[in-house]
């Protein structure tokens, strides 16, 4: 297990979901993660496991749902329109409170698009994307190794507040070719007294999310919320060069691969910029950031869209003497580190 | 030690596979290694490029505007590829599809590999990405050429691992040429 | 004195939320008979779906997982899955199976599931206040269709046992009424077997139910059965159309 492979992203997560003990996975083709499906169908027999080529994206999700309700470890990938179509479906788990791991390699829309890289479904994955006051937790690799990582964890995160958990990666991280540890997971217990098995000798259970009785329905929803704030333990984050940051860029997922390049070619340059990446997007780091702007008060949001993650984090620091600068990009082509160095260059000396 | 080099060529030329095999063999010398495959719409006879990085440290971004190196293995590869390579860069040229006449970058050590003719010396056109990415080992000395011939086990499927020995022939061949040369 | 006639042990003991006339507490009844006599009340998950029958897990004491609308077939087929020795039953009123949930439908029983769907057809949408269902018969009258379906523009009424004949992953399809005794009789023993398809793991079986919706045909509970019988049957004609009773 501690050997060294070279492997394509999208197979990462493949091999990360049934090293957690993923025996299920549900999905329909879509460029560009068919590798999950393709590896799942190969793999998933060899362990006991069961892979569907579902008749839509919501049948997948809806097979998920049922999987997940029994207490299995089960999985679902597709991309950005394939995602839209789980939004009902993904409701329904938030709010009958069923697990599941759901993979989005997204690609450029709207629409049909394009399968270039994209974070334009930053908005759809952290703001719940369905009907409904709900959040799902987001979590966003930006290499191979954590995209095998962050696939045991989601399982864990899954079973642990019993919500959906969404990988968000995109055709950049699905298709690199990176060195893999693969490593074994650690198995922890999750009480599941709520699984559907059957009522033996017990009271039946119901997994529903239909409350029609007076206050029912708020009394639900305040315990979803309160669920929702318990997640802010699992913020994840990586820092680089911040120590004498004046400037400091925020970027997740592949443009946080690309602008880490550009970052330090700013530092050969002497200048003084950090790098700040969210790993996980919801719970996003808020008060992580606004302690930052305790020192620093410049900062730079960037992304392969026209700008939504920047909300998030000028709900962070937009405020008080912080200055928050912003360049995106609609997908459709992937800026290189030279360009996103060029463009740290022009707000550098912003005041 | 930093090291990266642009691929491209038609589709069906073998230049995912020799990207592969690169990053493999950057692996197989503990080094970070990403590579990144670009695929036009066709499967076979559109353009395909990819990416190979290979670095001491973390590497950051994986898509690169302008090369170290760059091997081009048809025209339009060479026209967009080209005049990518940085200062004093490498530029390795399929000299069986583009004449020397057109290969004119200053500052960009151009080194023109006949690789089809090579690959047919050895008996199987085909093996003209081997020439040509044993010819870039040799020059860049990115990797050593053990560690290029030890990673084709790991690199080729093993639907294709008879033809192991004609592809180890095939990348000396090309390192043979950069000696020569 | 000897009880001769009882609540079946898998229903609960409360008053159900269906109008008078409704067939939806006779299709319960004879669920739950069949659950207290194959002794599985205890191995059951059933998939409720959206309509008149969503509150399934009000008067089933079995284990029971809410299915968004028209879905109930591919959260039975993860259930299933998931659960091989679980029995796993969707119960489908015919806008959620026959109009948005089709796609759903179809493809589990061409996967053939090893699932029990009990479709109940009333010919509208009960729950929303019997607008048009797919179902619905040439000129009847809803909510949606104030001067009468008109097929040139609202399309045909479908006859879903039909369709899950044609399909090679069926095992057992049939539709039935419960209108009179005798039919109701006859449903029981049709149940019974969609059962065991799944207990014996031989696999996809359907029972479409000619129900009644006394409320939203505006008439009252005896009209309703005639209905079935005079109109509903002629169009949705009762059969076994896949495999037999034993």
């Amino acid at each position: 297990m501690t050997d060294i492979e070279l492997v394509k992203g999208n197979e990462s997560i493949a091999m990360g979901a049934i090293e957690a003990g993923c025996r299920f996975y549900f999905g329909y083709p879509i460029t560009p993660q068919n590798d999950i499906p393709e590896y799942m169908s190969r793999h998933l027999p060899k362990c006991g496991g069961v892979f569907i080529q579902a008749e839509s994206e919501i049948a997948s999700i809806n097979m998920l749902m049922g999987a997940g309700a029994t207490g299995a470890r089960a999985m679902t990938s597709s991309s950005s329109p394939g995602i839209s179509l789980k939004q009902e479906g993904i409701s329904y788990m938030c709010g009958s409170q069923i697990p599941g791991v759901i993979v989005n390699m997204s690609r450029s829309g709207p629409g049909l698009g394009g399968i270039s890289p994209s974070q334009g479904d930053y908005f759809q994955a952290t703001r719940g994307g369905g009907h409904g006051d709900y959040r799902t937790i987001v979590l966003a690799p930006s290499s191979v190794q954590e995209n095998y990582d962050l696939t045991m964890h989601a399982f864990d995160l899954a079973d642990k507040y019993r919500n959906p958990v969404i990988i968000l990666g995109d055709a950049l991280l699905g298709n690199i070719k990176e060195p893999l540890r693969r490593h074994k997971y650690i198995p922890k217990t999750f009480e599941k007294n709520w699984i559907l098995t059957g009522a033996q000798g017990r009271s039946p259970r119901r997994l529903k999310s239909l409350y029609l009785s007076e206050g029912e329905l708020t009394e639900h929803n305040w315990m979803l919320h309160r669920n929702y704030q318990e997640m802010t333990k699992e913020i994840l984050y990586e820092t680089q060069w911040m120590d004498d940051a004046k400037l400091v860029v925020v970027a997740f997922g592949s443009v946080a691969r690309i602008i880490k390049t550009s970052v330090s070619m700013a530092r050969e340059q002497g200048m003084a910029v950090g790098l700040f990446r969210p790993i996980t997007l919801y719970p996003f780091p808020y008060k992580q950031l606004l302690d930052i702007s305790e020192t620093i008060h410049h900062f730079m949001a960037v992304e392969l869209n026209t700008g939504q993650m920047v909300e998030d984090v000028k709900l962070s620091v937009g405020h008080r003497k912080n200055r928050v600068d912003f360049y995106g990009r609609p997908p459709g082509s992937i800026p290189s580190p030279d360009e996103l160095f060029e463009e740290i260059q022009k707000v550098y000396c912003l005041p | 030690m930093y090291f990266d080099c642009i691929i491209s060529g038609f589709g069906g030329q073998g230049v995912m596979l020799a990207g592969n095999i690169l990053a493999y063999a950057g692996m197989c010398e503990n080094k970070n290694v990403t590579y990144m495959p670009v695929y036009g719409v066709e499967m076979r006879g559109g353009t395909a490029n990819c990416t190979v990085v290979i670095s001491d440290k973390e590497i950051g971004s994986p898509i690169i505007q302008k090369p170290i190196c760059s091997i081009v293995m048809n025209r339009p590869s060479l026209e967009k590829f080209g005049p990518r390579v940085k200062q004093n860069g490498i530029l390795i040229v399929n000299a069986s599809l583009i004449p020397k006449e057109d290969v004119n970058f200053p500052n960009v050590e151009c080194i023109m590999v006949p690789a089809r003719e090579l690959a047919m010396e050895i008996g199987n056109e085909k093996l003209l990405n081997m020439i040509i990415l044993g010819a870039t080992v040799q020059k860049t000395k990115v990797v050593s050429m053990d560690s290029l011939i030890g990673s084709l086990p790991s690199a080729l499927d093993p639907r294709y691992h008879h033809l192991i020995d004609i592809n180890v022939e095939a990348l000396q061949q090309g390192a043979a040429f950069i000696d020569q040369h | 004195m000897e009880a001769v006639f009882k609540r079946p042990e898998s229903l609960t003991d409360i008053p159900t939320h269906f109008c008078p006339g409704c067939h939806h507490g006779i299709i319960h009844r004879l669920v739950a008979e069949c659950i207290d006599e194959f002794g599985i009340r205890e191995k059951i998950i059933g998939v409720a779906s959206v309509g008149c029958s969503v509150f399934l897990y009000d008067y089933f004491l079995i284990d029971v997982l809410e299915a968004p609308h028209g879905r109930a077939p591919a959260v039975a087929t993860g259930v299933k899955r998931a659960n091989p020795n679980a029995f796993v039953f969707t119960y489908q009123g015919d806008g959620d199976l026959a109009a948005i949930g089709t796609s759903e439908i179809i493809h589990a029983a061409n996967r053939g599931e090893k699932l029990t769907v009990i479709f109940v057809n009333n010919t509208v949408f009960g729950m929303t206040g019997g607008q048009m269902a797919p179902t619905t018969l040439p000129d009847q009258e809803t909510t949606t269709t104030p001067y009468g379906r008109d097929v040139e523009t609202a399309g045909f009424p479908i006859r879903m046992a039909e369709i899950m004949e044609r399909l090679d992953g069926t095992k057992f399809v049939a539709r039935t009424a419960v209108n009179t005794p005798k039919n109701i009789i006859k449903s029981k023993k049709i149940l019974r077997r969609a059962f065991e398809v799944q207990l014996n793991n031989e696999g996809f079986a359907f029972v479409e139910f000619l129900s009644s919706c006394p409320t939203n045909w505006k008439m009252n509970a005896q009209k309703a059965n005639q209905r079935i019988q005079d109109v509903m049957i002629p169009y949705f004609p009762l059969n076994i159309f896949k495999g037999a009773l034993n």
